[in-house]
């Protein structure tokens, strides 16, 4: 037989006994990017080694939950990306106006930065009333931070500048409400948002969507559990509906290419096809 | 994996790229896997740029892409570009390196993690010290590494402090680390 190296043993034991114990499966995540994670929060716990952390997430629930919020949170911003917003305005919008009512769920929404972006995004083209977003994360803490629809003030300018960048033409900060150190989202832009729990990994479809938003998710997940949640997301996708993945991502390597076609190769946007399976 | 050459570059890095791969001979057998600290937004103009100067193909990384030998590939901007044991890319959007993303430590760092058989990681041009603990998991895993002649960089924090930590073979002016990765890249031709 061949043998295996410690630390790669050590790893698959800690994934194993995080599924058995808390639920939660890393096991088909993306091995180099999810070692830096890991190892990361060995540094910030001062522990040596996979045993050591095995051991202490599963007597203590507290470093757990520490763990789960290190190995889920991405940072991102409103209108991160500001281009891919431009060219979902140029190429998707104008199909979306056609249809009397839409359905959208950003999956993997984190802090709900982009899920707001959009909600602006449809405002300003007169479709938010006739729209409802669903955005979903497996991380609870994220979600009510997303529910809160709360930032902090210091973050204003970024998302401003992106948002020009976007060839937004508004007054930004006419969005939010401001108090003390805080910027909260106009509530006009929250009442057609609702954020529920989902786990891409383990969890099942997610109603009949126009639209899907999954960026800088899948990077995360290996080859095997990219088709699967592509497959999810197929299957969540009403006909002819829309892909939106992160820049750095692609559908070509994965078994659905054959049932989408590419709207924005730049900015990946993805069309499904009427060959696709419902 | 047999060989593979992992080049990282910051401040000045568009020309060193430049002389570096339009010297590069045509049939070298190995993946070259570069970051060059870039923007978010900046697209694929570089990747596409160096493609039309080398003889070899150069293309921008993207997720779950496969490493093949004789091709380049580009680290995108706002991504860390990782190498899987399985030989295809993975990106991530963690957190900055060296106030860096894409960060030459997470690529030195992953490659060195995976062990192929030989590696080469080359430092070039660069006003901060990424790319240093990189250069030391490679060595450490037995690779060798290279610094550009700070002398000749445009910018020589970056390969000086390389150098600084005891890390670096050679220490080489650009034609000459050209010539070295195709000397280099000679000993996986046969059996290929």
């Amino acid at each position: 037989m061949s043998l295996e190296s410690t630390e790669s043993v050590e790893l698959d034991l800690l994934l194993e006994s995080i599924l058995r114990v808390y639920g939660y499966d890393f096991r088909h995540y993306a091995r180099s990017s999810l070692k830096r994670r890991i190892k990361s929060f060995l540094e910030k716990k001062c522990v040596r080694n996979y045993s050591e952390l095995q051991a202490i997430l599963l007597h203590d629930r507290e470093s757990f939950s520490q763990f789960l919020l290190e190995m889920s949170i991405t940072v991102t911003d409103m209108f991160r990306d500001p281009l891919f917003y431009q060219s979902f305005r140029q190429l998707v919008v104008p199909v979306l106006k056609t249809y009397p009512y839409l359905k959208i769920w950003h999956a993997g929404c984190a802090t709900g930065e982009e899920v707001y972006s959009l909600a602006i995004l449809l405002h300003e083209e007169g479709m938010l009333e006739r729209s409802t977003i669903y955005g979903t994360d497996f991380n609870a803490t994220a979600l009510s931070k997303a529910k809160s629809a709360i930032y902090g003030i210091d973050r204003l300018s970024n998302f401003a500048s992106n948002y020009l960048q976007f060839g937004g033409e508004a007054n930004f900060s006419d969005y939010f409400i401001t108090k003390y150190q805080s910027a909260k989202v106009q509530n006009f832009l929250t009442k057609n948002v609702t954020f529920a729990s989902h786990n891409l990994v383990t969890d099942n479809v997610f109603g009949e969507m126009n639209v899907i938003f999954c960026r800088n998710v899948l990077i995360y997940f290996n080859a095997e559990l990219q088709n699967r949640v592509l497959d999810l997301f197929c299957d969540s996708l009403c006909q002819l509906g829309y892909l939106c993945l992160g820049a750095g991502e692609t559908i070509n390597y994965s078994t659905q290419s054959r049932n989408f076609e590419t709207v924005s190769k730049e900015y990946k946007i993805y069309r499904k096809t009427s060959m696709g399976s419902s | 994996m047999h060989g593979i050459v992992v080049i990282g570059v910051s401040a000045g890095g568009l020309r060193a790229l430049e002389m570096i791969c339009s010297a590069l001979e045509p049939d070298l057998r190995i993946p070259i896997l570069i970051v060059q600290h870039t923007s978010p937004n900046s697209g694929s103009y570089m990747a596409e740029h160096l493609d039309e100067l080398a003889k070899l193909s150069v293309v921008m990384a993207e997720d779950k892409m496969k490493v093949d030998p004789g091709v380049i590939y580009i680290a995108p901007g706002g991504y860390h570009m990782f190498l899987e044991s399985d030989e295809h890319i993975c990106l991530s959007i963690d957190e900055r390196v060296c106030y860096a993303r894409p960060s030459i430590d997470v690529l030195f760092e992953s490659v060195a993690d995976i062990l192929p058989e030989s590696m080469l990681g080359i430092v070039l041009t660069g006003a901060n010290s990424d790319g240093t603990n990189g250069a030391r998991a490679i060595k450490a895993v037995g690779g060798r590494i290279v610094a550009q002649d700070p002398a000749t960089a445009d910018s020589a924090v970056m390969p000086l402090s390389v150098i600084e930590a005891g890390l670096a073979d050679e220490v080489l002016a650009l034609p000459e680390i050209a010539q070295l990765i195709n000397q280099y890249a000679k000993q996986f031709r046969e059996g290929l």
